[in-house]
């Protein structure tokens, strides 16, 4: 049973005015995450995302559909039912959002405090997170006295500090500097590792999904367009939208200028071959094209690598006679996935197409 | 000088119904102000427990009291005064009137401070499962305090400035005193010598409140 489960939730806040429409945050979202997930959910800035995962914790009520957390619908409960839910759901926060008049120690003692433990738990609990999260010596700071990253960490152990099953995580990077978003997103991918907690992390980061996520849901304008295994959406995004974000972080398909750039730089068809790990075989591609007598060379590409799974896209200037050519695509195309690029100065319809849609990503060179 | 000599005790004494008439106006301002500034700030739309009607209410009583002068307000409150002091004139019925009017101004002071806490620190305590009242005790108002002691710094500046227009319709205190004994009789070395035990006050207390402020907020 999935621990947190959405089914047909629609937000809906009513008009700021008399001319506007009301505003529609989450439009009919279903999305099942289960325990040990680090479920991403990804979308530019006003996609939904960060009202969607407050409807997890009940900070915003949902208009219509059912929100189960743990086996309970938190959509049918009491202001007072909840926040005992919200206890046992931890959450970090862009801005950290520290509380700046106590201490490192006592920021992390607060949800002790609220959820009733003694004294002596809670100086040897907030002791254990300060040791976990690396700031054993900074117990008796003030908030401003801290980096953002140790500010960052402070908000984990705060948000760690009463067990809690699930930690929601809301652009919980975007604030940081590249070297100090790594040290967090190791961090949080010890706290899923080492203490099985399920982690939706908020972000509009790819790289963010790449290394912490093992589920994304791409949103768009309240939606979500694209969910599913981090490497099957990396790999093979299938939305627009999905396939911008995967191209911010993917390199090895040629933009639109790129390709034209190539095409003034090398003479033959263009072609670029998609090998996913498992189903497809590079070395396959090449011996084909060799026993078809042709001249290829490589002019674009690269190789990815998620959660230990390789993929990658290789562009190929392929040389000899058309029929040949296609001949040897057709045999190819049995065990990879083959795009021809268009050339744009010869009539069209002449390439064949492989069955799904021309990718649109962004690369930035050979890797 | 001689003159001012003669009169020491008197100063004396002013100056202590100066100190007494703001200590107790500034306990009663303080106490009832702070409750006005939380009932604004806790019924605010999207507030910890909002509430349009009473948050009205509070605000057109706070708008309707604050912008009276305070000479005029002195003596609207004349039988009210009378009411609970059983007089209207004197340093504690003057303490009382000054503690009503300071309250809707300490209202909105209050108010506005706690307006400026961070909505992302109280959204946190309520991730956390904290309740509303909770939130408003343990996070809200500590955030706030070291702004608070500054505005309540603040008042207590505006409420000697109102003690001495207490005393001139009979309070007392080291305004009374600025005017009777050195105004009207033609002593500007007494009337200076009440200012300026007037500006050590409001020194005093400013670096107090400056002091207790940054201490609180360690800057």
């Amino acid at each position: 049973m999935p621990i947190v489960s959405l089914s047909s939730v629609t937000k809906t806040y009513p008009p700021t005015g008399r001319d506007t429409a009301e505003v529609v945050a989450v439009d009919d979202v279903s999305l099942d995450i289960e325990k040990g997930d680090v479920y991403g959910i990804i979308g530019y800035s006003g996609a939904g995302k960060s009202t969607l995962v407050r409807l997890i914790n009940a900070l915003e009520p949902a208009t219509s559909g059912r929100i189960t957390v743990d086996g309970v619908d938190v959509t049918a409960l009491s202001e007072r039912e909840l926040r005992r839910v919200r206890g046992g759901i931890g959450m970090i926060f862009q801005q950290f959002n520290l509380f700046s008049a106590k201490t490192v120690k006592a920021n992390i003692a607060y949800p002790l405090k609220l959820a009733g433990w003694s004294r002596g738990d809670i100086d040897a609990r907030v002791d254990e997170l300060l040791r976990f999260v690396g700031l054993a010596d900074k117990a008796r700071s003030y908030p401003e006295q801290l980096s953002g990253g140790q500010k960052q960490r402070v908000g984990i152990a705060r948000a760690l500090a009463t067990r809690p099953a699930i930690l929601l995580a809301d652009e919980a990077t975007s604030a940081l500097d590249p070297q100090t978003t790594h040290e967090v997103l190791d961090l949080l991918a010890r706290v899923n590792r080492e203490q099985g907690v399920t982690i939706v992390v908020i972000t509009h980061e790819m790289d963010v999904i790449q290394t912490l996520a093992t589920k994304v849901a791409v949103m768009e304008k309240g939606r979500v367009v694209e969910q599913g295994d981090v490497f099957e959406v990396f790999s093979r995004p299938r939305n627009p939208a999905s396939q911008r974000f995967v191209g911010t972080v993917i390199k090895g398909i040629p933009s639109p200028a790129e390709q034209a750039s190539l095409r003034a730089r090398h003479r033959g068809r263009l072609v670029t071959f998609s090998f996913r790990d498992g189903d497809s075989s590079q070395a396959r591609v090449f011996l084909d094209l060799a026993e078809a007598g042709l001249e290829f060379e490589l002019v674009y590409g690269g190789i990815n690598d998620i959660r230990g799974r390789a993929f990658g896209h290789l562009t190929l200037a392929i040389r000899g006679e058309d029929a040949a050519v296609d001949a040897a695509l057709t045999t190819i195309r049995s065990h990879a996935t083959v795009t021809e690029i268009d050339d744009p100065a010869e009539a069209p319809g002449r390439a064949e197409r492989s069955g799904r849609a021309e990718p649109s990503g962004r690369g930035e060179g050979v890797r | 000088m001689d003159r001012l000599i003669e009169l020491l005790p008197d100063f004396w004494k002013a100056a202590g119904e100066t100190l007494y008439m703001t200590t107790i106006a500034l306990a009663m301002a303080g106490v009832l102000g702070t409750i006005i500034g939380i009932g604004l700030y806790v019924t605010r739309p999207g507030g910890l427990m909002p509430n349009r009607p009473i948050g009205l209410l509070i605000g057109l009583l706070v708008n309707f009291f604050r912008p009276i002068p305070f000479v005029i307000f002195l003596a609207v409150l004349q039988p009210f005064t009378r009411l609970v002091i059983g007089t209207g004139i004197g340093i504690n019925a003057g303490a009382f009137a000054i503690g009503i009017a300071a309250a809707f101004a300490i209202g909105r002071i209050v108010e506005q401070h706690l307006v400026s806490v961070s909505p992302g620190v109280i959204e946190a305590a309520r991730a956390m499962g904290a309740g509303p009242w909770r939130i408003l005790l343990t996070v809200v108002m500590p955030e706030a305090l070291g702004p608070l002691i500054l505005g309540y710094t603040f008042v207590v500046v505006a409420l000697i400035d109102m003690t001495a227009m207490a005393g001139a319709v009979g309070g007392g205190g080291l305004g009374a005193f600025a005017l009777v004994y050195g105004f009207r009789q033609f002593e500007p070395l007494v009337m200076w010598a009440a200012i300026v035990l007037i500006v050590v006050f409001v020194h005093l207390v400013q670096s107090v409140g400056t002091w207790l402020a940054r201490a609180i907020m360690r800057r």
